[in-house]
């Protein structure tokens, strides 16, 4: 079962530690934003694997948004 | 000295333009796309476009700082506080095109702004600093051996960073070899230096910070200390003067430490020497900033000194207008940060457009904002809205005069961390002077 990960803040896609494929565990982070000065990681809610990463670096996401999927 | 730029923006662009033009000094604005509409933009005679809204394509291109400096005519530069203030890069590349930078020199940037060198500047200087490692740690086997000297918990800090960011608390020997190695990796990502050094880790501290000046003339002198114990993730949110219950012997030990300590550097310009001060009333150097800070108007509150337009003066060569004996610390002043972040989700940030602004105003009560309503709160910089200070004849008076004050603002659109200082104001601990600077993280205001 798919589930989509949503960034819980807005703002710009600092670093993308994970791709397509990848193992994470639960708390891992998938992607991490910057906001107003802070690095803020969006984590994997359960472990997974990543099918999907939805964002590229230095692009602007909206609270809600979706960010990536995990299988 | 004619024309001032201020290579920052928000309420400290503000600031720095209303004592430019006390002096009758004219006035260059910097902005960014983001900034097209901001306050700070409309306060200066002029104003020149640098970029898109990323700081790095905008107030942090020391090449189109200058090259605005160069059009807008400009014969010096204001740094702020943020931004480029402590690169000392920038404080040379100014001084190279032949501007007037207003702050200390390079040199006195980069010694500082290297925590290690610091430390070691200052302990030579008599200076009492943490007990710790002097330069950087090689090997998890020299930690371990001053471990056993000082004793734990420790903490390791990258020697490039600040702020906090990238600190590693170990409590026990087995911890030490895997948290060295955490610290290396942490600093070598965060600041692109991967130097840490170790320090003895204080538990409950207070952060006690003293206003040093000096001018070209080898005058330096203190303007008191400050209170800066509540903070979150080492960011501070209240600051205030004079700090409560400090022990007498203490704070003439603070500011006779930070006048030899600005004195052993050459120190030139507004700085604050920050100190750790424990339960017993030792204190500790924690670095220097090389800066007017955030926090400079409870001093100025407290002094009835203008310390923006004596750092312009200072700048332009002028002699320190004070002398010692005669800066006295009359009544009591406090200061709250407002923030867009929600206390509620561990003051995550909260950008948006703010729909609604009211500011508290009357006797006693200061406000330095770089917003209005309509202002759109980006992602891209700080999150400081505005500051709150609050002048009394006491302490009480003037916490009162900021409990009033904060009841009467509004801020709609974005979250901000005024229910917070609301809250912190009214803690039997903070009503009393009981303060340290892991009240917050520790849940003291939940």
């Amino acid at each position: 079962m798919s589930e989509e990960i949503k960034a819980h803040i807005t703002g710009v896609v600092f670093q993308i530690p994970t791709k397509k494929g990848d193992k994470v565990g639960a708390g891992d982070p998938v992607i991490v934003l910057e906001s107003m000065k802070m690095e803020i990681p969006v984590e994997a809610p359960r472990a997974g694997v990543v099918r999907e990463i939805r964002v590229q670096e230095g692009q602007t996401v909206q609270e809600g948004d979706t960010v990536a999927v995990l299988d | 000295m004619r024309t001032v730029l201020v290579a920052n923006r928000g309420e400290i662009a503000r600031r720095v333009f209303r004592a430019c033009r006390r002096l009758d000094l004219a006035t260059v604005a910097v902005y960014s796309e983001a900034d097209r509409d901001a306050p700070h933009v409309r306060d200066a005679d002029q104003a020149i476009l640098l970029g898109p809204a990323p700081a790095r394509d905008s107030y942090l291109d020391i090449d189109k700082l200058l090259d605005a400096a160069r059009r807008s005519g400009a014969d010096a530069v204001h740094p702020g506080y943020g931004f480029l203030s402590e690169n000392w890069r920038f404080a040379d590349a100014v001084a190279r095109a032949g501007l007037t930078f207003v702050g200390p020199t390079a040199e006195a940037v980069r010694a500082m702004g290297d925590k290690t060198e610091a430390r070691r500047l200052m302990a030579n200087a008599g200076v009492p600093t943490v007990p710790g490692s002097v330069g950087p740690i090689a090997a998890a086997a020299e930690a371990e051996a001053l471990a056993a000297a000082i004793g734990f918990p420790l903490v390791f800090k990258a020697a490039g960073g600040g702020g906090g960011i990238g600190m590693a608390r170990v409590d026990k020997l087995t911890d030490l070899a895997g948290a060295f190695a955490a610290a290396t990796r942490r600093a070598q990502s965060a600041f692109g230096n991967a130097a840490v050094y170790v320090e003895r880790y204080l538990e409950r501290p207070r952060h006690v910070e003293v206003q040093v000046f000096a001018d070209t003339h080898r005058t330096v002198v203190h303007l008191h200390e400050r209170e800066c114990s509540i903070q979150r993730r080492h960011q501070k949110l209240i600051e205030e003067s004079p700090a409560p219950n400090l022990p007498a012997s203490t704070k003439r030990g603070l500011t006779e430490a930070a006048v030899m300590g600005a004195r052993a550097i050459g120190y030139v310009n507004a700085g604050t020497m920050e100190f750790l001060v424990d339960a017993t009333g030792e204190f500790y150097f924690l670095e220097m900033n090389t800066r007017i800070q955030v926090e400079h108007p409870v001093t100025e509150e407290v002094t009835g000194l203008d310390l923006v337009a004596e750092q312009l003066r200072v700048a332009a060569g002028e002699r320190l207008a004070w002398r010692q004996e005669e800066i006295a610390q009359r009544g009591a002043a406090i200061e709250v940060r407002v923030y867009a972040e929600d206390p509620d989700r561990n003051f995550l940030p909260s950008p948006g457009t703010i729909t609604r602004l009211v500011l508290p105003g009357g006797e006693g009560i200061r406000v330095e904002s770089g917003v209005e309503s309509g202002s759109v709160v980006s992602v891209h910089y700080d999150p400081l809205l505005f500051k709150l200070i609050a002048r009394g004849a006491d302490r009480d008076g003037a916490l009162a005069r900021m409990r009033a004050a904060l009841e009467a603002t509004v801020v709609e659109g974005v979250r901000t961390t005024v229910p917070f200082l609301r809250k912190a104001l009214d803690h039997p601990d903070v009503r009393r002077g009981a303060l340290h600077t892991q009240m917050v993280d520790q849940g003291a205001f939940r």
